[in-house]
């Protein structure tokens, strides 16, 4: 029996983690770090939020999430809320959409920016994080002058450059052999440097960063925490319901000879 | 044993002269003997009913607030979910749900390969039990489009063309089924109609076949031998004990288990890792921006693998519905007089674990990009998957006719 349950559990285990390895697979470039927020951080939770008011909602919407839901979650009080979260013209119980219009925005930058309520969800707060923090300047772009690591050629300008400056970025050539054997010359990243400087210094852009990447966690999915909370006591309930269910069994099963 | 005696008096005797209850639960249940010796890989069945109530449940919930339509989809799940009180655990228990249930499901049919459960006479069983796999396929196809993310838009766009490769009649049976040009409104309206009440009427009905299917020619066991043969003077036989209640206790430390590892995911890691929930599908549907490569879900991957291993796109969608066709033939090509695996020789073993290890790669593989390398994996795999039911008449003839036991094992603790 125990030999049983073990190869049945061995086979349950490689179904359930047939792909988790290659769905969390993708390029590892060097530069590329970890976000390493907590979700579960309320005062980072808030910078964040004060963050993405100031720098982002100009042209990002959140167009599932209520400002009243945004401060309750946060625990932002109703007077700070409607001084500081809720603009001249708007209610409390609207959504956070961005008074850009479409069109204006599809002039400006080529196409309006997207919506990100979910994307965390979609493309990961690391992602986000190093978007956040590898714009680097770009002479060739002509539209916004800088470029990104993590999305050449993005649409976005350096939003953030009053904050964290304009990085250059330092290149090496690497040769190698291409395809059909000719020599392939290839600009590989290296690192930042210098560059204009902005009013923070590079840990302390970090930690903007991260509050930031922390709040649009939070967006993506408003109720993990609560689930998570009620989660241990419905697996605790699971457990012991389990545990009383195996007792009662095996009463019955003294019988079966 | 008839549970109504006549003068008697009272509700149980009211209801049981107009309703059957008690002769059906006699029947049913308590008089239902089932093998003693049923070991953790016959806890598949009740889970999977328990799955099929589970999707029903939460999926008239889910329902409430669903708009279907292109233009309306994908904000109502995303609104359903942030505004709708409790709506965060129940729309990701269905969606989770959908993968348990295939979870459930394959371990379900790879304890009919490996114990012969197929086997005369419980051929029909095991052809309706397919017939539900199918219609469930169809069923989580369709439900995995509605959100209408982008994932939804483009896995659906691959799985309908693949329909598009029957020659002649394929490119207007493409357009028969999406309604449209294009995946698009009259799509998710169709789809929706389906999903929430064609199929599952379907389903439900196939599962009752497979039930009364079970209840005509009994269970299989581990050991593969039949426990009617061996009956004692009371007419029940020596080594099958009443299912009710010795096996719905049992079944319910099953589900126990099974649902501790159920929530765990679906309060932890709901999206398992982007298994069970695939990142791009947490973007809307857009025809503009294809994701950066397409997979389908998981359950699906085995036979995804074995469409892009063949070069020829018709030959590979063809060998495709050969790969989930075979299934169905499996009473018949499986010649052995030993039902279980126990009882056969180390060729039947070896081939059995062959083809299990293939499709465990496919379904790898169907979730990797084409790469040179995995594509030829894939049709090493294909071809050791096809060789498994082209083998075994001849190894399930030749070495599947030692001796059996004449009871059950079975160790009382």
């Amino acid at each position: 029996m125990p030999t049983k349950f073990v190869s049945v559990a061995a086979a349950f285990a490689l179904l359930l983690g047939a792909g988790v390895v290659s769905a969390n697979e993708g390029g590892h470039a060097g530069w590329q770090r970890k976000a390493d927020n907590e979700v579960g951080n309320l005062p980072s939770l808030q910078r964040g939020a004060r963050n993405f008011m100031a720098y982002c909602s100009g042209c990002h919407s959140l167009r599932f999430m209520r400002y009243s839901r945004l401060a309750a979650d946060l625990k932002i009080p109703d007077d700070q809320r409607d001084e500081y979260l809720v603009p001249a013209g708007k209610k409390f119980t609207d959504y956070i959409v961005s008074s850009m219009p479409a069109q204006d925005a599809t002039d400006w930058f080529g196409k309006p920016p997207p919506d990100l309520s979910l994307v965390a969800r979609s493309r990961g707060s690391d992602w986000i994080f190093n978007f956040l923090t590898t714009f680097y300047s770009d002479p060739a772009s002509r539209q916004t002058g800088v470029n990104n690591l993590q999305l050449p050629g993005t649409a976005m300008p350096h939003v953030l450059s009053s904050v964290q400056g304009v990085q250059n970025a330092v290149w090496r050539n690497e040769e190698h052999a291409g395809p059909d054997g000719q020599p392939l010359t290839t600009r590989v990243f290296e690192k930042f440097e210098g560059g204009v400087v902005g009013s923070m210094n590079p840990a302390e852009y970090d930690e903007f960063v991260r509050d930031t990447v922390n709040f649009l966690q939070y967006v993506g999915d408003p109720t993990q925490l609560e689930r998570e909370g009620l989660g241990i006591w419905v697996v605790l309930f699971l457990l012991l319901f389990t545990g009383i269910a195996y007792l009662l069994k095996k009463e019955y099963w003294k019988d079966v000879t | 044993m008839s549970a109504v005696i006549e003068g008697k008096r009272g509700f149980r005797t009211w209801l049981n002269k107009r309703l059957p209850v008690d002769e059906f639960v006699a029947t049913q249940l308590t008089g239902y003997y089932a093998p003693k010796n049923f070991n953790v890989w016959y806890f598949f069945g009740s889970l999977a009913l328990l799955m099929f109530v589970m999707q029903i449940v939460t999926g008239i919930f889910v329902t409430m607030h669903f708009k279907p339509g292109d233009a309306t989809a994908w904000d109502s799940v995303q609104k359903m979910v942030r505004e709708v009180p409790y709506m965060w655990l129940i729309q990701p228990m269905h969606a989770v749900g959908a993968s348990f249930f295939f979870i459930v499901v394959y371990l379900h049919m790879a304890r009919a390969f490996l114990y012969g459960s197929y086997k005369a006479p419980r051929e029909l069983l095991w052809v309706i039990g397919m017939l539900i796999y199918l219609a469930l396929m169809a069923e989580a196809f369709m439900g995995y489009v509605l959100p209408y993310g982008n994932m939804s838009y483009w896995g659906a766009q691959v799985i309908i063309n693949i329909f598009g490769t029957i020659p002649g009649i394929g490119p207007d049976l493409v357009e028969w089924i999406r309604g449209d040009y294009g995946i698009g409104d009259a799509t998710l309206n169709r789809f929706f109609s389906l999903h929430v009440v064609a199929l599952p009427f379907i389903i439900a009905l196939l599962v009752m076949l497979h039930l009364v299917a079970l209840r005509q020619v009994g269970s299989n066991n581990p050991d593969g031998i039949e426990i009617k043969e061996k009956l004692g003077a009371d007419g029940k036989p020596l080594d099958g004990i009443p299912f009710h209640p010795y096996y719905t206790l049992k079944d319910i430390v099953g589900v126990g288990i099974f649902l501790t590892l159920f929530a765990i995911v679906v309060f932890f890691v709901p999206t398992f890792g982007g298994l069970f929930m695939e990142a791009p599908n947490f973007e809307p549907a857009s025809l503009v921006s294809t994701p950066e490569h397409i997979a389908p879900v998981w359950y699906f991957t085995p036979y995804y693998a074995i469409l892009r291993a063949i070069p020829d796109q018709r030959l590979g969608a063809l060998a495709m519905g050969l790969s989930i066709a075979a299934f169905l033939f499996l009473p018949w090509l499986d010649r052995a007089k030993n039902k279980s695996i126990r009882y056969r020789g180390l060729m039947s073993k070896l081939l059995l674990a062959m083809f299990f290890t293939a499709f465990l790669v496919l379904m790898w593989l169907g979730l990797k990009p084409a790469d040179p390398l995995y594509v030829t994996l894939a049709r090493i795999c294909t071809a050791l998957y096809f060789a498994f039911f082209i083998l075994l008449p001849f190894v399930s003839k030749a070495d599947g006719n030692g001796p059996v036991p004449e009871r059950v094992t079975y160790n009382a603790h």
